[in-house]
């Protein structure tokens, strides 16, 4: 039988690989900006598109689709050819899906600086962005699929179903939590409202952590541990079972972000329950990984790839525990809405996913470069930068999450809260301080990999097309033991694709439906009405500034959280937030029950100089608020958009949408000349007073109304 | 958070919890049972794809 000549497409992977690096450095950057930023809150400049509510996104944006993505695309480019034993099966959709891909960051980054954002963490990018998401996604299915079927390697190695898994999984957590509605060339309300939206986000969120920045890695892990170990899998059997336990308990562990809040707690239950299940095949595939290199221990100590490994898989070992002890609920009544959260996500995301990059690319550049790694030395010392810059981020934000609940927590022997909020920041600004060093000096690591990386590119040839050989698929002759009816699977990818797709189906359904079931079951509270035009102008200012990435807007059912905030939230007061804006993190209070807790004035003066009035706040200012004229024109085509969406807007309120803005205005401007501060009614300021004081005021006027059952 | 009140009026809502439950025991059995049947040099052949 005559071997059939091809070569492997070894420049996509060079380009997807740079693009990681450029990308990483960019995410990183950022992140290290906005860690100064939370304890010197002048360092947002005091301009729109440098503080942290705009760069805040933009920095998990960043890392999540332009570093940890690029690398995926790079690694899986290199894994599909050699697995499969072919070249891609087209360049030309290699290079559309390269080139789009770094266009939609481009767009994205510059439009999350401007304020178009859908205000959903993580899916932060506004429709137009979300069409090419699509788009980009389908071709690098398409490309991927067509490779798996010209292939001349009859099996699917264990690499290749993580990958098909994330393809399958991600397209549709995208698709579904995507859903809105345009009302102008860069902005939409999101389909859905209060808890649904809150449960389609976070299943969303959840499941973006489990297969854009799990799945794919582990896959990765499956080629690059063995190849850099030069020894196989240590167990393939458990590296089935690790694939389908996976995809399988990921799916249904979303609803763990929203625990105590005004969420069923079936669904609550649910989260817990598969969550503390998911240490199971989480551990067996941190093991597998381990276990593989442990049979090359003498190398470990040389060799800086395979350091890079063992602790990006003990990280990922030490992420996956803590995940679900979070999970659990006494755990996250304390955890939840502090730093701890933060910590938690930086062991997987520095540890995890940056080590396993980094590791990658010292192994891929020297063999596609045909050379020697320039500096081993180097990369060496990135290892042990790296992993101090990883402990000198965590510890301290570990210290910070506790110290600040637990001051939060904290009652008088009188029954008075013990501390101001502003008390719970200032104890903890130190670590804030120490956290961005520690991120800073990670970043040094990184710039290091970038050196000796190029260094390494300049002494070595690179290799565009690598020859190789393989007897085509059909010559093959078939295996003579009896089928076994999973090698079946194996064999048939577009059955494989099928059956994770009814996996993650399955499992987003079961979860998603009975809350859709409940919308037109939950009496709605009579008192709540829909916001007024002004305020619906508000809202929206406090999404595009991404207020949420510092408040929360939900109120636990806690003594300490009522007492603090008031009473705690309850389902039916969200039944018009298009999209929800309950937050995750409170670096500042939560804003649910403000209305009305201070005068119009101090607002004013707290929006232009917060440590005027609060000495000691984190917050920068936002006095462009002052400047910026509200965009009134817009008023019509976002009432319409919410009367499409159901809120019960008068017919023909669009018309009048405006006169009411005013009136309502008005009365807010003539109120501050009272206190001496005067501002023109077009202002944004007026609009966000307006919102900020209709908050949460709904129950409080008029509670016999309130269907809801306490 | 008493949601409960609204979710009984949702026909057999503890179903859905069930489902996940016996979906995710089934398979995981089934997948189990496949893989401690395997054949031990087909596995190895497997595993050693990326090595060749
Ligand atoms: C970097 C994080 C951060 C961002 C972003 C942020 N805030 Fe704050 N905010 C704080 C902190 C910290 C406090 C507590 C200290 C204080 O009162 O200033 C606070 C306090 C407040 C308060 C007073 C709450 C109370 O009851 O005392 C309001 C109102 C407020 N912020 C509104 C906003 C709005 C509106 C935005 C978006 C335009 C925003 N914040 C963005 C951190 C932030």
């Amino acid at each position: 039988m005559q071997p059939e000549k091809f070569y492997y497409d070894n420049k996509i992977v060079k380009q997807f690989g740079i693009a990681t690096i450029v990308w990483g450095i960019v995410g990183m950057l950022v992140g290290v900006v906005i860690a100064f930023q939370l304890a010197y809150p002048a360092l947002s400049f005091g301009i729109p598109y440098t503080t942290f509510g705009r760069l805040r996104p933009l920095h998990t944006n960043a890392v999540i689709f332009a570093f940890v993505g690029n690398a995926v695309f790079a690694g899986s480019y290199y894994i599909f050819q050699r697995v499969l034993k072919t070249r891609m099966f087209s360049d030309t959709l290699s290079k559309i899906h390269l080139w789009g891909w770094q266009l939609i960051i481009v767009v994205g980054a510059i439009s999350l600086l401007l304020g178009y954002t859908t205000g959903k963490e993580y899916a932060e990018l506004e429709w137009p962005v979300d069409i090419m998401i699509t788009i980009v996604w389908v071709i690098f299915g398409i490309n991927m699929f067509g490779t798996i079927l010209k292939r001349r390697e009859r099996h699917l190695y264990v690499a290749i179903w993580f990958f098909i898994g994330t393809w399958v999984a991600v397209a549709m957590l995208h698709i579904v939590n995507s859903f809105e509605l345009p009302f102008s060339i860069f902005k939409s309300y999101s389909l859905y409202a209060g808890v649904q939206d809150a449960l389609v986000q976070w299943w969303y969120g959840h499941n973006a952590v489990a297969f854009f920045l799990t799945t794919p890695f582990l896959g990765l892990m499956y080629y690059f541990v063995p190849k850099a170990a030069e020894r196989p899998v240590y167990s393939y059997r458990w590296s089935i079972i690790h694939f389908w336990a996976l995809i399988f308990i990921y799916i249904w562990a979303g609803p763990h972000h929203l625990l105590y809040t005004a969420l069923p707690e079936w669904a609550q239950a649910l989260g817990t329950v598969f969550s503390v299940m998911l240490i199971l095949p989480s551990w067996g595939g941190m093991l597998n990984g381990l276990f593989t290199i442990r049979g090359a221990w003498d190398k470990v100590k040389e060799d800086p790839v395979l350091k890079m490994f063992v602790v990006a898989l003990t990280a990922y070992g030490m992420a996956t525990f803590e995940g679900p002890m979070l999970s659990l609920k006494s755990v996250n009544a304390v955890s939840h809405y502090t730093d701890w959260t933060i910590a938690h996500v930086h062991v997987g995301a520095l540890g995890f996913n940056g080590f396993m990059i980094f590791g990658m690319l010292y192994w891929l550049v020297p063999r596609m470069w045909n050379t020697t790694l320039f500096s081993r030395k180097m990369a060496n010392q990135h290892f042990i930068i790296g992993t101090i810059g990883i402990l000198v981020y965590a510890v301290p934000l570990y210290w910070a999450g506790f110290t600040q609940s637990l001051m939060w927590k904290k009652f008088t022997d009188s029954g008075q809260l013990q501390y101001q909020f502003i008390e719970t920041i200032t104890s903890i600004v130190p670590m804030y301080i120490l956290r961005a060093i520690g991120g800073t000096v990670y970043l040094v690591g990184a710039l290091m990999a970038v050196y000796n990386l190029a260094k390494t590119m300049k002494k070595g040839s690179f290799v565009a097309n690598e020859a190789a050989e393989a007897i085509p698929f059909k010559l093959q002759a078939m295996p003579a033991v009896k089928m076994h009816w999973h090698s079946v699977i194996e064999r048939k990818p577009v059955r494989m694709l099928i059956l994770s797709l009814v996996a993650v189906a399955i499992g987003g359904a079961i979860e998603l439906v009975p809350t859709f079931m409940i919308e037109s079951n939950v009496p709605s509270i009579a008192a709540v009405k829909p916001y007024t035009p002004l305020e619906l102008q508000g809202r929206d200012i406090y999404v595009r500034e991404g207020c949420y990435t510092c408040h929360s807007q939900m109120i636990r059912p806690f003594r300490d959280e009522e007492a603090r905030y008031g009473e705690y939230s309850k389902a039916g007061e969200f039944v018009y937030d298009h999209p929800f804006q309950w937050g995750s993190k409170r670096t500042g209070p939560d804003l649910h029950r403000e209305g009305g807790k201070y005068p119009d004035s101090w607002h004013f003066r707290h929006m232009r100089d917060p440590q005027e009035m609060s000495p000691g706040s984190l917050m920068p200012t936002y006095n462009w608020l002052i400047e910026n004229d509200i965009n009134i024109k817009s008023t019509p085509a976002k009432i319409r958009a919410m009367q499409t969406l159901g809120v019960p807007y008068p017919k023909g309120f669009d018309k009048i949408a405006n006169d009411d803005l005013h009136r309502q205005a008005d009365s807010i401007v003539a109120g501050l000349q009272k206190d001496k501060i005067k501002v023109s009614r077009d202002k944004e300021i007026i609009a966000i007073i307006a919102y900020l004081q209709r908050l949460g005021t709904d129950i409080k006027k008029n509670q016999t109304t309130s269907n809801e059952v306490h | 958070m008493k949601f409960t009140n609204y979710l009984k009026q949702i026909q057999n809502v503890s179903i859905y919890p069930l489902i996940s439950l016996i979906l995710f025991t089934t398979i995981f059995t089934i997948v189990a049972i496949y893989v401690f049947s395997a054949d031990k040099k087909k596995m190895d052949d497997q595993a050693g794809i990326p090595l060749q």
